[in-house]
């Protein structure tokens, strides 16, 4: 879908754009270089290229993909742990589906399966709660994963399990916190990012209080969007006249959704059961100290790396993969050397390329491959003769 | 995983809990909806509302208007598909 014509409001997309184009022209040559826009959530990175938003969105704008999908941006290490710990014969091994493909070191969650270890895909943490009562003499772990908006289900899940007296259920914790990572982008040289585009549905989890912070501390404007076109377009426009006017605050485009406090009940399980991890290791984008959580002591019995030994090595990514310049934006995902060569949805080498929500496999799935393949041709060329 | 699916909620299965049934388009399945309850929206009172739901869990209220258009923009991303045959498989 390139045209707007397909918008659900074709009238009001024309007229954005127009909007966009106007007041882009203005703060580009207020920056003078182009205007980078990050949209931090794979949900809008989705929702960008089905639709075409970038192809017809001003020159003057570009937009970075940034690390919000949570199966994109899990190390190699902790799937190999994945791996472990599904491979113990008194295990019952439950996942998302999305994290069956995820590139471990020596194999994937899916490879393992096939291999006969006991991996269930399930639909939410309460079905592997549900596996662990109908097999008491088996241990089931479930695999959680994902930013703040996954985290009330898996809390309210331990305190279930907690109130029905089941013993044999624990979590693999690899929950990942949306602001220090955004803090650390904002920390690394040379990110050229002039403002955000902020999750919508994180938001209605933890409220607009986080990206306030970060807007204030970093001098950025960030506007939490929606996820229809319309709302990723007037959240850009958005973002746009703050840089024009010289603000920067945080704006709720999709307040009709989000709570300004947050999801109150949700907070409170997130706070009794976790507590925020010394430090994580994100694929690409190295170690953040207190970017992700662990289980406190008074649920450990609920924690799948106290009950069974957990190697939790960090495994540097392959060498050929540019997630990492991917992810911050130094890099279009087509740069990248082994982009649909030696790495494809099929046969992802990177973890960009494993969900329809990673940057690259957009690229791949949306993006027009002969276009790609001459802009990159265009791009090297530039380069040999620098 | 992230994006969320609306449904309705069409009858209270266990109050103390906060289980309910949703109807997700047609599929049909039982939701946790703790995070939507307080003292002004007690859990029985909550039957006919929408709600965005994320992995089995209710996670904020929505009108029927949002929820026809967030459908709409699941189904133009392909993940509505996935995601109502996801939440209609039993765990096995
Ligand atoms: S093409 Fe593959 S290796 Fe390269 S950045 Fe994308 S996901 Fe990573």
């Amino acid at each position: 879908m390139k045209y707007v014509d397909e918008f659900r409001d074709p009238e009001k997309a024309k007229s954005l754009f127009c909007e966009i184009e106007k007041i882009s022209k203005g703060v580009r040559e207020k920056l003078g270089r182009q205007i980078q826009l990050m949209e931090f959530c794979g949900g809008h990175t989705h929702a960008i290229f089905r639709f075409g938003i970038e192809q017809l969105l001003s020159k003057d704008i570009e937009l970075v993909h940034g690390p919000g999908c949570p199966v994109c941006v899990l190390p190699m290490g902790r799937v190999d742990d994945c791996v472990a710990l599904a491979e113990r014969s008194d295990v019952i091994f439950t996942t998302f589906g999305d994290a069956m493909r995820v590139p471990g070191s020596k194999k994937n969650l899916l490879q393992c399966k096939a291999e006969g270890a006991d991996i269930r895909m399930v639909y939410s943490p309460l079905d592997a709660l549900e596996l662990a009562k109908r097999y008491p003499e088996k241990e089931v772990i479930f695999f959680a994963l994902g930013f703040e908006t996954t985290m009330p289900s898996t809390a309210l899940t331990v305190l279930q399990a907690e109130a029905d007296g089941v013993t044999n259920f624990s979590l693999f914790c690899n929950h990942i916190t949306t602001v220090p990572i955004l803090e650390s982008l904002l920390d690394s040289e040379n990110l050229c990012i002039d403002g955000f585009i902020a999750p919508g549905h994180v938001s209605m989890v933890v409220g607009e209080g986080p990206f306030e912070h970060i807007s204030s501390k970093y001098k950025k404007p960030i506007v939490i969007s929606g996820f229809e076109p319309l709302d990723i377009l007037q959240s850009i426009y958005m973002a746009l006249a703050q840089l024009e006017s010289g603000r920067a605050q945080m704006e709720d485009q999709y307040s009709r959704v989000v709570p300004k406090d947050g999801n109150a009940p949700g907070l409170n399980a997130m706070q009794r059961v976790f507590e925020l991890r010394d430090y994580s290791d994100w694929r690409g984008l190295g170690t953040v100290d207190k970017s992700g959580v662990q289980v406190t002591n008074e649920f450990a019995r609920f924690d799948a790396e106290r009950k069974f030994p957990v190697a939790n090595v960090k495994i540097e990514d392959p060498s050929e993969c540019q997630c990492g310049d991917v992810l911050k934006g130094k890099i279009k995902p087509w740069q990248c050397k082994v982009f649909s060569s030696k790495c494809t949805p099929e046969n992802p080498l990177g973890a960009l390329m494993v969900s329809s929500e990673g940057a690259c496999a957009a690229y791949y799935n949306f993006g027009n491959m002969n276009e790609l393949q001459e802009l990159r041709k265009s791009t090297e060329i530039a380069d040999v003769t620098k | 995983m992230c994006l969320g699916i609306p449904g309705q909620i069409i009858e209270i299965i266990d109050e103390e809990k906060k289980i309910a049934k949703v109807d997700v388009s047609g599929v049909r399945r039982s939701i946790n909806i703790a995070c939507i309850v307080d003292e002004e929206h007690p859990c029985l009172s909550c039957v006919g509302d929408w709600v965005l739901i994320h992995v089995g869990f209710a996670m904020g209220r929505i009108d029927a208007e949002e929820a026809a258009k967030t459908m709409a923009l699941l189904q133009e991303l392909e993940e509505a598909q996935k995601e109502m045959e996801a939440m209609s498989r039993p765990p096995s």
